[in-house]
């Protein structure tokens, strides 16, 4: 029990390297630097490592997640009706699998960064602000309240802003971190909504005494259409995590994401931040399952982002942005999960698509290395015997992401598919069957596109000019945690492969105790067994098909992309401007608020009304000033009139009830 | 006996002057005598109410003990003031009042 009584070292470890190397790092060769950095999270990673030990011996006695307030953040007293946010932590199952993604991942990540970043400038800069982020991201999966995860929240926000802002100097990279800020405030807003509706319904923010005053308060679940206090708060806290998990319509902000190093885009972007949202809507599954309308919004959301990005990925030519917008896709994937009951499947999704898309960002990282900061595919071409560790992790995160078997995605995209296909629900009907067809399509445009970024970078013709650019493989710093990572993503799904053959799905059990057992239901056990087998078959096929369909695409018939692009010209040039929406956003909300800004806030209200206020009162007593100085002419004689005058004024006024009568005789 | 208001009428008469002459004469002295004129109406009327309150069978002394600190007072402000009213004329060979304006803006 030595580090789980001892939690916050976890995050700590962390903070403490970012303080570190911000404060004295900027004079520090780059191995001090980053000795500070690995060291701290690789601690970091080990302490968690030890911690989930002694957790399984905890949870083997007591049957319950450990929980351990350190100290009081907010307390009101008694007269404010004992009102307390503290610093608390918890570890319970679902804590473990994040806390080991982030701390196990980040560590990888962080180790890449030493040779992806070496000749960069602002070195020390980026590892303090990558390990601020492991603090707050670790702060974000350790907390044992909404309020501590809303700290958490932001602060990954803000790393997340700084960095892909790092490179400041150019605007649209600046541009980009204050698109992610901004969008991400929007479903914040929604967010403290959410913990502002659960704190006036339950009085309290901790997530052990929430669940369980929402399961003691006897409350019936709220079906289809009733817009109860579960619902309400559900959607407000999915709301949040729409933004942060960059789902539609919040979902803009991540492409331009890219801008930032390509580090982050794999650690942050990719593998752990963006996933915040669906560890959100998992923690607070109990909620969520008791009104079905959040549910469905989930699932229908999550569904139909994973399509409209799986379709905008299909055109990109940035080694990056289809990245992106596969992120973008799978994460809706996990809330699809989420959205028909399948909390453990989202969760298991996060955690491999957290291995092979780290590895597919890293891949492409040192790609872009490799081709001198190219980023462009067409550009690109019959690298695979040029690099080829890069080539061959790649090739693995890709069949991973595809989903054939027997790699992690397979199992995790199989689990969801068929949470999917199964869903229960008085008001559904087959909307599991609409939403399962969906989810397969997307499943082969995944295939599809991740096939196509494959063949495009690294078989077919070289397209690039040799004089030009050297191509070159990179340096272990960066292939080490590749190799590690391609090992993770074929692993990684192992774990729930005996489900196939009518095993049991190690996962979901060991996740069991946060979300209960997830029961297929209506369905005898060897009815379900032979419909997961035929899922999966299926799943495989479309994966198969859009191999097929890339291959044939793009490197049997080099010529018929462009000729398919020329006959469906509208489709095409909708899908490469990603339907607009960039356009559209700009056209309803950006320039409008732009206008009012300028028109009315900044030239009427500021200008006027505010600073004209305040210039008016200067100008005044100025004037009022010039005017009266003048009686102070200097001259005695004047002064004595002054004295003179207010003599008389004050006779006047003190005699006054006997001067009236005389005034009116003479008036008479 | 002569009745209070004639010796008030004839302060304010004396008081008016003076502050008329205060105000409208330029030569530094005669504004000097202007204040004396005040001072001097004002005693007036002291003495004036001080006759016209009977106390004890006698009168009340209370207005004439103010006109005799009045005097102490004009004595010691003609001899300050008569002194300011030198050290102009040494320094600008001139009583004239309007050119004492160091003051003015």
């Amino acid at each position: 029990m030595l580090i789980l009584n001892q939690l916050w070292i976890i995050p700590l470890l962390p903070l403490l390297g970012a303080a570190v190397n911000g404060l004295f790092g900027a004079k520090w060769p780059n191995k001090a630097v980053n000795t500070v950095a690995l060291s701290s999270t690789g601690l970091s990673f080990l302490s968690a490592l030890e911690a989930v030990r002694e957790f399984q011996g905890y949870y083997q006695q007591k049957h319950e997640a450990f929980y351990k307030p350190f100290f009081d953040w907010i307390f009101t007293g008694a007269a404010a009706g004992n009102f307390r946010i503290g610093f608390d932590l918890q570890m319970d199952q679902l804590t473990v699998v994040m806390v080991l993604v982030v701390t196990g991942v980040g560590f990888l990540i962080h180790i890449y960064s030493t040779g992806y970043m070496a000749h960069e400038g602002g070195y020390y800069r980026f590892f303090s602000y990558l390990n601020l982020f492991m603090f707050f991201m670790l702060i974000l999966v350790l907390a044992a309240n909404y309020v501590l995860l809303f700290v958490g929240w932001e602060g990954v926000g803000l790393a997340s802003y700084l960095l892909i802002g790092f490179y400041f100097l150019k605007k649209s990279a600046s541009d980009a971190g204050k698109k992610a800020f901004i969008v991400n405030r929007i479903g914040d807003f929604g967010f403290m909504l959410g913990m502002f509706l659960i704190f006036r319904t339950f009085h309290t923010l901790d997530f052990s005494t929430l669940f369980a005053a929402v399961e003691k308060s006897g409350w019936p679940p709220e079906a289809w259409g009733v817009f109860g206090t579960f619902t309400a708060a559900s959607l407000l806290l999915f709301m949040g995590a729409a933004g942060k998990s960059a789902q539609l319509p919040l979902y803009v902000w991540l492409p331009d994401a890219m801008e930032g190093p390509t580090p982050v885009s794999a650690l942050i972007h990719a593998a752990t931040m963006v996933t915040a949202g669906v560890y959100v809507v998992a923690r607070s599954h109990i909620l969520f399952e008791r009104s079905e309308t959040a549910l469905v919004v989930v699932a229908i959301v999550g569904c139909a982002t994973a399509l409209f990005a799986a379709t905008i990925g299909l055109v990109q030519t940035d080694i990056k942005r289809v990245l992106a917008y596969s992120t973008v896709s799978q994460l809706g994937y996990m809330f699809l999960a989420c959205g028909v009951g399948a909390f453990g499947a989202g969760i298991f999704h996060l955690m491999t698509h957290a291995f092979f898309k780290a590895l597919l960002f890293l891949a492409a990282g040192s790609v872009i290395h490799a081709m001198g900061g190219e980023q462009d595919m067409r550009h690109m071409g019959g690298l695979s015997s040029k690099i080829k560790v890069t080539y061959r992790t790649m090739l693995i995160a890709t069949i991973a992401i595809a989903g054939f078997p027997p790699l992690a995605g397979f199992f995790s995209k199989d689990a969801i598919l068929f949470g999917a296909f199964t869903v229960d629900g008085e008001h559904q009907g087959n909307g599991g069957h609409i939403l399962y067809a969906i989810g397969l399509a997307t499943a082969l445009l995944t295939s599809f596109y991740m096939f196509r970024l494959v063949f495009l970078t690294f078989h077919g013709k070289q397209r690039y000019d040799e004089h030009h650019v050297h191509v070159h493989e990179s340096p272990w710093s960066m292939l080490g945690p590749l190799v590690a990572l391609a090992l993770l993503s074929v692993v990684g799904g192992w774990v729930a492969a005996p489900a196939l053959w009518g095993g049991v799905d190690h996962f979901s059990e060991f996740l069991a105790p946060v979300f209960g057992v997830h029961e297929a239901p209506g369905l005898s056990e060897a009815t379900a067994h032979s419909l997961e087998l035929a899922l999966a078959g299926v799943a495989i096929l479309a994966a198969t098909t859009g191999l097929l369909a890339a291959f044939w695409l793009y490197l049997r018939e080099p010529k018929k992309p462009e000729q398919l692009a020329e006959s469906m010209q509208p489709a095409y040039k909708t899908l490469l401007n990603k339907y607009y929406v960039d356009e559209l956003y700009a056209a309803v909300v950006v320039r409008p608020l732009v206008w009012l800004s300028d028109h009315v806030l900044w030239r009427i209200v500021d200008v006027q009304a505010i600073d004209g206020t305040v210039n008016g009162i200067a100008h005044g007593a100025a004037a009022v000033g010039d005017s009266v100085r003048h009686t102070q002419s200097g001259n005695a004689r004047s002064y004595a009139t002054w004295v003179v005058v207010g003599a008389l004024i004050v006779i006047i006024i003190v005699f006054w009830p006997a001067l009236k009568p005389m005034i009116g005789m003479v008036t008479k | 006996m002569v009745p209070t208001q004639y010796y008030l009428i004839l302060s304010a008469i004396l008081f008016g002057l003076g502050v008329v002459a205060f105000v409208f004469r330029r030569n530094i002295i005669t504004i000097f005598m202007s204040i004396e004129l005040m001072l001097n109406a004002v005693n007036l009327s002291f003495v004036a109410f001080s006759q016209a309150m009977p106390a004890n069978g006698g009168h009340k002394l209370d207005g004439q003990i103010f006109v005799l600190f009045v005097i102490v007072v004009a004595a010691a402000e003609a001899a300050v003031g008569l002194g300011i009213i030198i050290l102009t004329a040494r320094n600008r060979q001139s009583l004239n009042v309007e050119r004492v304006n160091l003051l003015k803006l």
